[in-house]
């Protein structure tokens, strides 16, 4: 009993984390139909800069936090200006690989600024693990989940009752539509590479102190961010909170009954198995053909 | 223009060489007396295993430097060519291919990781050209390959060193935690074919990936069991969230690192929860805190104080073993005029060595050439190390 707690505080923190990424490739796609492979990168810059401020600079958390997001927002928008914009033929085959192009040079620069080696950095508040029926769950743990929902619910809102967030799907929905009803297109894809890419540094902020920042650290997590947003139904925003969770806990029960050799391997095939019988994920709806 | 960026260290390092060449002329091969004698480096100075390959570089250059200062190798100069392997073992095999058909070397030191080493052997035997490995993999000298030595302490003796202090204490259930790469794979194997040895019995054995964000799930795994220790087997920074882990989890027994994470950084990313790991380790981190009677002391002292000056940073545990290579090869070179099979039997029967990472007494049946004395435990207290006996 305790130990299948333990597993599952243990799969929720890493649940969370996962979540939290997956959330921002669903936002993204939920806006311009793109998927950013250099998601995970974004994650990574988040993590470092967070190490940065605090332990560099030694500005305190909160506003180091916010910084943080902001200047890796801004790192996103800068991006989706010089990348992704001025490709004259934007195919969403062309983009992915602009992407993935784009993840290789962000670790490659992030190598240059932090260097190679693991960074740590103490943790948002610093209480003892939380004890519940003998198994401890991180107060960090606690944190990010209280983030990932408020980010949820704030989405969720932002999607439903703004006329920004409206005019955001609307692009995604039909991009030619939105232009002639007057919605500025351009600065709506912009706006969506800014909140994804903020995503993204959430992660990278939350987990940056309880586990430990390298540069080469966003390619696994991204990964395992786009299997939660596939699993949960990309493009659902329920859904990639859904399926990074799914994801986490599996994978630590995976550890717990089945053998930590298979720990990776555990997580795809459930994947795979989803997207065999559901292939538009967990949440998803089946792909209309919109308009 | 891609492959320019990409190639760049190694495209500048072959521009570098050939300058070298076509200024000096030499003969391919060793005849001519007063040309330098080339030794190839591999390391992986960049990417991952930077740790490694970074000071094993500045060693081997500081090393050949030394042995040049004193009048080089019976009147020859020694030089190097080092290329980087970005800790990947197919751009091993192609820098070895480069160093033994293009440089035309006569021996290689490196790689620094044991998967890169077990990707350039082949190609070492096949060319019969002395080869001294940097890694600590025992697969690499076990079987023994005639052309293949190594110079880093093994796992067979860190593990009989963490062993015979569990042993002491009086514990004989262990857990054990190895990274799922090949350190961890052979540490594993040690840690499961020692420990009959030392009367210890191995109750879980569990793995993680080497960017694994949380090992919890592993670690109550193990704690189900009630060993009376945990034994982690990775490098950096996997041990740190294992040590962070453990202390989140309330594990109140004792934690043995590998020598794999010897060095002031670990300490540094597991913080708090670095407080009384213990470990075996190479001399060198103690290096102030041995006995004076210890053979290894002064050679340690010697090298640390050369290597701060030179690249004015904090000697790391990993660069002896590139020095230490150099300095063996040079050993083995004297007298044979750079033929290969007479350096190779030299190596082979070098004996009492007292090198940074131990002494080393080479035979035909023993290429690594040390024994458990290579290792001291430490404990770490207080943010330090501290020997332990």
């Amino acid at each position: 009993m305790q130990e299948l707690l333990q597993y599952l505080f243990s799969g929720m923190t890493n649940g969370a984390v996962y979540a939290v990424i997956a959330l921002g490739f669903s936002m993204l796609y939920n806006s311009t139909d793109l998927i950013n492979f250099a998601h995970g990168e974004f994650v990574m810059l988040g993590a470092l800069c967070m190490v940065s401020l605090t332990a560099g600079a030694g500005i305190a958390l909160v506003p180091a936090f916010f910084v943080t997001v902001a200047v890796v927002a801004a790192a996103g928008m800068l991006f989706e200006r010089l990348a992704i914009r001025p490709v004259r033929n934007p195919q969403p085959v062309v983009l992915i690989i602009i992407t993935v192009g784009a993840s290789i040079f962000l670790r490659g620069t992030g190598m240059l600024i932090w260097g190679k080696d693991a960074h740590s950095i103490p943790p948002f508040l610093d209480i003892a693990p939380i004890d519940i029926a003998g198994a401890r769950l991180l107060a960090q743990s606690v944190w990010i989940l209280v983030i990932v929902t408020a980010l949820t619910a704030g989405l969720h809102l932002f999607y439903k009752k703004t006329l920004t967030g409206k005019a955001m799907t609307a692009c995604a929905v039909n991009k030619k539509g939105a232009w002639i009803v007057g919605i500025p297109f351009k600065w709506m894809v912009l706006l969506a590479f800014g909140l994804s890419t903020g995503l993204g540094a959430v992660a990278g902020a939350s987990i940056a102190p309880i586990t430990m920042s390298s540069y080469d650290m966003g390619t696994i997590l991204g990964l395992k961010g786009f299997c939660g947003a596939m699993l949960g139904g990309l493009g659902s925003l329920w859904g990639a909170i859904l399926g990074g969770f799914l994801l986490g806990i599996l994978e630590a029960m995976g550890v717990g009954f089945v053998s930590s050799g298979f720990k990776d391997a555990t997580a795809f095939l459930l994947l795979l198995l989803v997207l065999y019988v559901r292939p538009q994920g967990i949440l998803g709806t089946a792909e209309v053909k919109r308009f | 223009m891609r492959f320019v960026k990409k190639h760049r260290p190694i495209l500048l390092a072959a521009a570098l060489v050939s300058a070298v060449v076509f200024a000096a002329h030499p003969a391919a091969n060793a005849d001519s007396g007063k040309n330098p004698i080339k030794i190839g480096g591999i390391f992986s100075v960049t990417g991952p295993a930077s740790f490694l390959g970074d000071p094993e570089k500045k060693s081997m250059e500081l090393a050949i430097e030394e042995i040049n200062a004193a009048g080089g190798v019976e009147g020859r100069m020694l030089e190097a060519v080092i290329y980087d392997t970005e800790g990947d073992p197919s751009k091993t095999v192609m820098a070895a291919g480069k160093l033994i058909n293009k440089d035309r070397v006569t021996a290689i030191v490196g790689p620094s990781r044991t998967p890169t080493t077990l990707a350039a052997v082949p190609m070492v035997e096949r060319a019969q050209l002395p080869f001294v490995s940097c890694a600590a993999g025992n697969k690499i000298v076990e079987p023994i390959k005639p052309w293949v030595f190594k110079t880093a302490q093994s796992d067979i003796q860190a593990v009989a060193t963490i062993y015979s202090h569990i042993e002491k204490q009086g514990i004989d259930k262990v857990g054990i935690i190895t990274v799922a790469n090949s350190f961890g794979e052979s540490g594993k194997e040690q840690l499961l074919q020692q420990a009959g040895d030392f009367g210890i019995t191995v109750v879980r054995s569990e793995s993680y990936g080497a960017n694994d964000t949380d090992m919890t799930s592993q670690l109550t795994k193990i704690r189900k069991e009630k060993p009376g220790a945990i034994v982690c087997w990775g490098t950096n920074p996997g041990p740190a969230v294992v040590a962070k882990n453990i202390e989140q989890l309330g594990i109140e027994i004792p934690l043995y690192q590998s020598h794999g994470v010897a060095s002031p950084k670990f300490i540094d990313l597991a913080g708090d929860s670095a407080e009384g790991i213990l470990l075996p380790t190479g001399k060198i981190l103690v290096a102030d805190l041995l006995p004076d009677d210890d053979p290894q002391k002064p050679v340690l002292a010697d090298y640390i104080d050369a290597y701060e000056k030179k690249y004015d940073e904090t000697v790391s545990g990993f660069g002896g073993y590139a020095y230490d290579a150099v300095y063996l090869l040079a050993r083995a070179m004297e007298g044979t005029g750079g033929d290969k099979e007479k350096i190779r039997e030299n190596l082979e029967n070098i004996k009492n060595h007292v090198g940074v990472s131990g002494v080393f007494s080479f035979s035909q049946t023993d290429h690594n050439g040390l024994d458990p004395s290579a290792f001291v435990m430490v404990r770490i207290t207080g943010g330090k190390w501290q020997l332990v006996e």
